[in-house]
């Protein structure tokens, strides 16, 4: 079978197995929407017609098949709490935590790529050892400490820039970035560590190659080897990190947008969770599981590209 | 630019050494190599692995140090220009210009995420100021003068593209591009099929003459040398033990580690795939060298003198030999 056709198709039951799992563990949550809803002084009557109206009585697996064919036809539900179509919820925040996302890896990816190549100049230089205590100083905090430092340092100290709050583009492109640097500088904060040690690595493999040493031999100044020869062939595991740590980067956006008041769909996701609107979590964690892995896909196919040596063996043999 | 005293060699090589400060103290890879090359002549330099080939060569051309830990010592002339005393950006220069290297592992000495064609214009954008295009065009030329069919197909093709043999073309045309005055070719034989080790070797030795090269032919095999070199080195635990023309080794060698080398050369008359005669016996390990002769614990031909101290390379005319109980001159090795 065609390579492609064998990703899509496993992409397709990697989806059904995610969607499955998290409706069976979002209906294990304790508590009860409708008593959320009706208040703890409602009677249990009260509370089974309004379990029967929104469909809860019937069978979990029933309930779940349902799900997935409106869901396949991009019909999330309701949210159970204020009817509002969830997958109008989830597009009406997406905007702003891919935003956050994407800045977060700008930013990672910013400080790790100059960093590791400044690194490799001299292993175990000064610039190597301060970055490598820099990186593990900033592994080892929690990003809600980070975010609460950052607000003290530029917002409260410096009153540089909005504490929390967002203001989407359309009204203001310049406010809508100044509310969303802290947050972004949170998460590729941390997120530059990894990316960072793990290039830093590679690098320091790849130098050691003959085809570096025939670059120098070539008279190649010793940043153009570096840029020119050791970058691309090192960036396959920064490539894979940067794909599984998504998932970080998503539960961490979950935190960050909780702190910053960011109107995306961490937050979004955690008000289901709290009001036990069972049908948006699923919905919402679906959504992200499905983000999750497409994300993966991509960067699976990103090697094609980066690689010749992939595409080969993947599209000629 | 030539700043050589007319009538002198090319390359001129005194007391060349590295160390590499390992954890069992200092290894001597190459311990006071002298050595030199006649513009358009060929030296080999032949040893068992580990003897330090590679090691002097790349500290020739500045591509040992640089965080490695090695200790390099000695002077290096180029056309009587002290290639040690170069800043860095002078002896990029040099090297770009006038040094063309191909390595043994054509596998891995060519980048695999570029393509072929933009490693060969690399060094000529940089050198010689091509821009982009001309490059690119006097690529698909080198690629085809080193016998590659449809060079211009090949030149947009990655390296993994290409059989062994193929790649090791490429690789001495990136070698060649810049029309350097010396190549050196560091066993550019040995990881390839024995089917075109022959066609490389003389791909290499055709190119030397027309553009009139001096080469540093680096091999383990004497006999891959013997056509080709119009005079060899010896090595043995980072020294030069033997050197003289190639004819005078083969005429009758005066070091008995020469004598052995040639006893392991297989011959016509030898029925195919009998056994060679390999060497019994290890090279010293180099970070525990004792104080006799480093050939001495495999030397038939051993005294007691052997044990305790050191031959230092002696001349005899143009020829030099490391050794207290030389063959007699003109001795033929008959295995
Ligand atoms: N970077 C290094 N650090 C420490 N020791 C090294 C280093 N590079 C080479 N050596 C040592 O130097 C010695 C000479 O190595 P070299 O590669 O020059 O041998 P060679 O004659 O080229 O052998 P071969 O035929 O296998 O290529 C070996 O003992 C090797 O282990
Ligand atoms: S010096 Fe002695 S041990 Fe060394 S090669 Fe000569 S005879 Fe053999
Ligand atoms: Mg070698």
């Amino acid at each position: 079978m065609h390579w492609l056709a064998r990703q899509v198709l496993r992409l397709a039951v990697v989806l059904l197995c995610v969607t499955l799992l998290t409706y069976l563990i979002v209906n294990i949550l304790p508590g009860d929407v409708a008593i959320v809803i009706l208040g703890s002084l409602a009677t249990p009557q009260d509370i089974a017609g309004l379990r029967a109206d929104l469909g809860l009585d019937r069978p979990m697996l029933v309930r779940y098949f349902d799900w997935l064919g409106s869901a396949l036809s991009g019909d999330l539900g309701r949210s159970y709490r204020n009817g509002e179509p969830v997958a109008q919820a989830i597009a009406d925040r997406l905007p702003v935590s891919l935003q956050l996302m994407v800045m977060a890896q700008i930013i990672a990816l910013g400080i790790a790529v100059p960093a590791a190549l400044l690194s490799v100049r001299r292993p175990g230089g000064l610039f190597d050892r301060m970055s490598a205590s820099a990186a593990f100083g900033f592994l080892a905090t929690p990003n809600f400490m980070l975010g609460i430092v950052l607000i003290y340092l530029f917002s409260v100290t410096l009153d540089l820039l909005p504490a929390t709050g967002f203001t989407p583009m359309s009204e203001s492109l310049w406010g809508n970035f100044e509310s969303m640097i802290l947050p972004s500088l949170t998460l590729g904060l941390i997120e530059w560590t990894v990316l960072m040690r793990v290039l830093r690595s590679d690098l320091l493999t790849t130098l050691k190659e003959d085809f570096i040493l025939l670059a120098r031999a070539k008279g190649l100044p010793p940043w153009r080897v570096l840029l020119l020869h050791a970058l691309r062939p090192s960036s396959f595991t920064l490539i894979t990190v940067l794909g599984l740590n998504i998932g970080g980067l998503i539960g961490g956006a979950v935190i960050v947008e909780q702190i910053f008041a960011l109107p995306g769909v961490g937050r979004l996701l955690l008000g289901g969770i709290f009001n036990r609107d069972l049908i948006l979590v699923q919905g919402t964690v679906s959504f992200i599981a499905a983000g999750f892995v497409l994300i993966n896909f991509l960067v699976d196919m990103l090697y094609a590209v980066l690689d010749p040596r992939v595409r080969y063996v993947r599209f000629r043999s | 630019m030539s700043g050589a005293v007319s009538g002198g060699p090319l390359l001129s090589v005194r007391d060349a050494r590295v160390g590499f400060g390992t954890v069992r103290g200092l290894l001597r890879a190459v311990d006071g190599v002298s050595f030199d090359l006649q513009a358009g002549r060929t030296l080999g330099v032949v040893g068992e692995s580990g003897s330090g080939k590679s090691v002097l060569v790349r500290s020739l051309i500045g591509l040992v140090g640089g965080g490695s830990g090695a200790v390099v010592g000695g002077q290096v002339l180029l056309e009587g220009q002290d290639l040690r005393g170069l800043s860095a950006a002078g002896l990029r220069e040099v090297l770009g210009r006038d040094i063309g290297i191909v390595f043994q592992d054509p596998m891995t000495s060519l980048n695999p995420v570029m393509k072929i064609g933009r490693q060969i214009g690399e060094g000529l954008q940089l050198n010689r100021g091509l821009d982009g295009a001309a490059a690119a065009r006097r690529a698909v030329e080198l690629l085809a003068e080193v016998g590659i069919p449809e060079p211009e197909r090949r030149a947009v093709q990655y390296p993994h593209e290409l059989s062994g043999g193929m790649r090791q073309r490429v690789a001495i045309a990136i070698a060649i591009a810049c029309e350097p005055k010396l190549l050196i070719a560091d066993e550019p034989t040995t990881a390839l099929d024995v089917t075109v080790q022959r066609q490389i070797l003389d791909l290499l030795q055709r190119e030397q003459r027309q553009r009139g090269m001096a080469m540093i032919l680096i091999t383990h095999d004497l006999g891959v040398a013997a056509g080709r070199a119009d005079d060899i080195m010896v090595m043995y635990a980072g020294r030069a033990v033997e050197m003289a023309t190639t004819r005078e080794i083969f005429r009758g060698p005066r070091m008995p580690y020469t004598e052995a080398l040639l006893r392991s050369l297989p011959r016509l008359s030898d029925v195919a795939h009998t056994r060679l005669s390999a060497i019994p016996g290890r090279p010293p390990d180099l970070a525990r060298r004792g104080m006799g002769c480093a050939f001495a614990p495999r030397c038939t031909y051993r005294s007691d003198r052997c044990e305790t101290e050191e031959p230092a390379l002696t001349r005899d005319g143009a020829r030099g030999f490391a050794c207290f109980n030389p063959l007699a001159a003109g001795s033929r090795v008959v295995a």
